[in-house]
């Protein structure tokens, strides 16, 4: 597997030496698209070999890697529908007068302990565990069944035989396990499985909340930044996440773009952080519009575990645990929009909530833009790269080419103005393979698969 | 949605203005004047701000983040424009600009207390309300109305408001019988309205002062520029309007029977242009330049 790693730090390992190229595009052609089919979330499970997206309409769709031909040791498999399952219907809240809607917010996979496979899906208010089985044997030979399962007379049992299991078509089924339910008031914007493997925790705007995967019944509230009167909230809670190591350790953003590191050992509520990260304001951006661009659309921990990723409205920034004070890397995701803030703002694209991941071995970052544009930052060799996911391109293995935006004066050839970016399509959701160089990357409501070019 | 290829010069000007350094604008915030274009924009972008509070609120549930960092614009700017002594200015003018024949206005209290020479009598001093002083109380939620374009000055006491985007809507709390009963009033107006009316009058200090008025419409209009010439779209809309809609009773009694209106029926009533009949919420709205503005931003957006 570690040959397909295109930045592991080897000689020549550059993000300009790995080619992306284009492997397959799930969804429909037209541009008509039905709200439902929106997607909402991607996440690839821990081994790479299933990748899930959620849907505007509470659709959960897995893909699942072929495994790689031996014919083709180079090719990797493609990934093909694995299981389609409604995950969550709309809802009516009776009490509050108002519809709770089905769309998924956020998937995440459990590691996996046996031959099942474990995930949670969240809308606004309800986290669903689910198992996603796979039968290809059924049980044949009942004495007193048929095998299309009608009852025999036992009058005309005549002997006995031993059911044996037969092979037939495989079939994926997904049921629901657990539903956590009534625990968040306001609307759920993260979900994050503990490296103990038996909790998770969801926060909302206001509240964050650890559960047992095993209770439904139950959780408990550890952050709650509800202020006693509701006219003085200024800050609300945007992305939590676990840490991939301690299970001690979460932190939370917030709109006003600081994080927060909290310590469960501490107390039983913690409201008081253990760390506190926020860069100061450079008070030569200072806008209007400054503490909107400064809110954290998303926040990420690296596979160490010793650094954490944000993700805010124009930058990415890296942060090294051990340091508060400012992020040790900041990446300008598309600079070329500081400009335009005021129309953004209107348009009401400057609210977009952009995601962003790491690679497998924390030495690349990718983040969505607009215009179907996406952006990787490699931290190491300090080079950065727009690519574009758009049915243009999708000739099988073609290699995407760079894009580049120009923020005004003189156009160069093959470069687009920032007028002409068109601000309905935008990449809020990307994922990265854990283990290689493959990417799934969501426009409106088509998955992108990418991956790099062997040999 | 913004059109590919669009170039939108005014606003990007603005956004050079909007987004040009605060910091290096500033110096003794008593002697700063902002330069007209600045406060200009400046004054657009809040409103746009406010009309994007009250869309939020129209909203059965609203997106918190969305309204709390729109809220924190609001705020943000009137800080600086009372920094500066324009808020003064905006709410002296908000003042001067009452006329009742022209305003619909659609809260109880305004009804009680419209007599102008009461008020008047009350001799207080227009104050904008002291949000920068009276941190600990957030934002209040009463709604703040500007007229454009009448000029003569009356000495009405007026105590400005800032749409509160958290005190009017229960929404985000669990209690929500108040503004339950208080939707099912309001026959089609704002659903801020009558509740904002009802935080008026569970609120000590307003009502110990005599004379206050609360307004009604919350939007803001920049320093009384002239009325635009009107517009022979709205025009028509307006035309089978029955001119006696004007009047404050015919608006209250309508309002009360007036179906209760959804959160997207206000914005739909706007933007059609057919002839037909806007409900008595909607026709509150009879101020062109109100409803000129409204439509630009939506239709625009």
């Amino acid at each position: 597997m570690d040959k397909h790693f295109g930045t592991s730090g080897g000689v020549g390992d550059e993000i300009d030496e790995v080619q992306w190229c284009f492997s397959q595009v799930k969804g429909a052609i037209d541009d008509d698209v039905a709200d439902a089919d929106i997607i909402s979330t991607v996440e690839f499970n821990h081994s790479g070999e299933l990748l899930a997206t959620g849907d505007k309409g509470g659709r959960v769709v897995i893909f699942q890697q072929e495994p790689e031909s031996k014919n083709q040791p180079q090719c990797r498999g493609d990934y093909n529908v694995y299981s389609t399952f409604q995950s969550h219907e709309p809802e009516f809240d009776y009490l509050k007068s108002l519809e709770i809607e089905e769309k998924i917010n956020k998937i995440r996979w459990l590691p996996q302990k046996n031959a099942a496979h474990f995930l949670l899906s969240t809308n606004d208010k309800t986290i669903k565990l689910w198992k996603i089985s796979e039968r290809d044997k059924r049980p044949e030979g009942y004495n007193l069944k048929e095998d299309d399962g009608r009852y025999r007379d036992p009058n005309t049992v005549t002997t006995l035989r031993v059911p044996i299991f037969r092979p037939m078509d495989l079939m994926v089924e997904a049921s629901p396990r657990r539903v956590y339910a009534n625990a968040h008031t306001y609307h759920i914007n993260s979900i994050s499985v503990n490296s103990d493997c038996e909790t998770y925790l969801s926060s909302d705007d206001l509240r964050i909340n650890l559960w047992h995967l095993e209770i439904t019944d139950r959780s408990f509230n550890i952050v709650d930044i509800k202020p006693a009167n509701m006219e003085e909230l200024t800050e609300v809670i945007t992305a939590s996440a676990f840490h991939p190591n301690q299970c001690n350790t979460f932190v939370y953003s917030s709109s006003k773009g600081a994080i927060r590191l909290c310590d469960m050992r501490m107390s039983a509520l913690c409201d008081n952080h253990a760390k506190f990260f926020e860069e100061p304001e450079d008070p030569n951006n200072r806008s209007f519009f400054s503490e909107i661009t400064s809110s954290i659309s998303d926040v990420n921990f690296s596979h160490s575990g010793r650094y954490m990723m944000t993700r805010d409205y124009l930058s990415i920034k890296i942060w090294d645990l051990n340091m508060e004070t400012r992020p040790v890397e900041t990446y300008q995701v598309h600079e070329y929009l500081r400009s335009k803030l005021c129309s953004l703002y209107e348009n009401d694209c400057i609210f977009d909530k952009f995601e962003c991941c790491w690679n497998g071995n924390d030495s690349v970052v990718m983040t969505g833009s607009y215009n179907n544009f996406f952006r990787m930052f490699d931290r190491g060799y300090r080079r950065d790269v727009t690519l574009e996911a758009s049915r243009e391109n999708s000739k099988p293995q073609s290699v995407l080419k760079p894009r580049k935006v120009s923020s005004g004066g003189k156009r160069k050839k093959d470069e687009i103005s920032v007028d002409s970016l068109d601000f309905n399509k935008k990449i809020l959701h990307t994922a990265w393979h854990p283990l290689d160089n493959v990417i799934a990357v969501a426009t409106t409501n088509n998955l992108y698969i990418f991956q790099d070019k062997l040999n | 949605m913004f059109p590919k290829g669009t170039k939108r010069k005014f606003l990007d000007s603005a956004e050079d203005a909007a987004t040009a350094t605060v910091a290096g604008e500033q110096g003794p915030a008593s002697t700063r004047t902002p330069s007209p274009s600045y406060s200009l924009q400046r004054q657009s972008l809040l409103d746009m701000s406010l009309i994007k509070l009250q869309l939020c609120h129209m909203l059965v549930e609203p997106n918190l983040c969305r309204s709390v960092l729109i809220a924190n614009t609001v705020r943000q700017i009137q800080e600086e424009m009372t920094q500066d002594g324009t808020w003064q200015i905006m709410t002296q003018a908000l003042a001067a600009a009452q006329c009742p024949t022209d305003r619909l206005v659609a809260t109880e209290v305004l009804c009680r207390q419209s007599d102008p020479a009461a008020a008047a009598a009350a001799g207080q001093s227009p104050k904008p309300y002291p949000l920068v002083g009276g941190l600990d109380r957030g934002y209040h939620s009463e709604e703040v109305v500007m007229e454009a374009g009448d000029a003569h000055k009356e000495a009405l006491p007026t105590q400005s408001y800032l749409a509160g985007p958290f005190g009017m809507g229960p929404c985000w709390e669990e209690e929500q019988q108040q503004q339950e009963e208080e939707e099912e009033e309001d026959g089609g107006d704002e659903d801020g309205e009558e509740s904002e009316g009802e935080d008026v009058d569970e609120r000590p200090e307003v009502d110990s002062r005599p004379g206050e008025q609360v307004f009604g419409t919350f939007e803001i209009k920049q320093q009384p520029p002239p009325p635009p010439p009107p517009d022979p779209a709205l025009e028509e809309l307006f035309s089978d309007v029955d001119p006696s809609y004007y009047e404050l009773d015919t608006v209250l009694t309508g309002m009360q029977s007036a179906p209760k209106m959804g959160p997207y029926d206000l914005l739909e009533s706007l933007s059609s242009h057919g002839p037909q009949p806007l409900s008595p919420g909607a026709s509150c709205r009879s101020d062109l330049n109100e409803l000129d503005h409204i439509m630009e931003i939506i239709v625009g957006s």
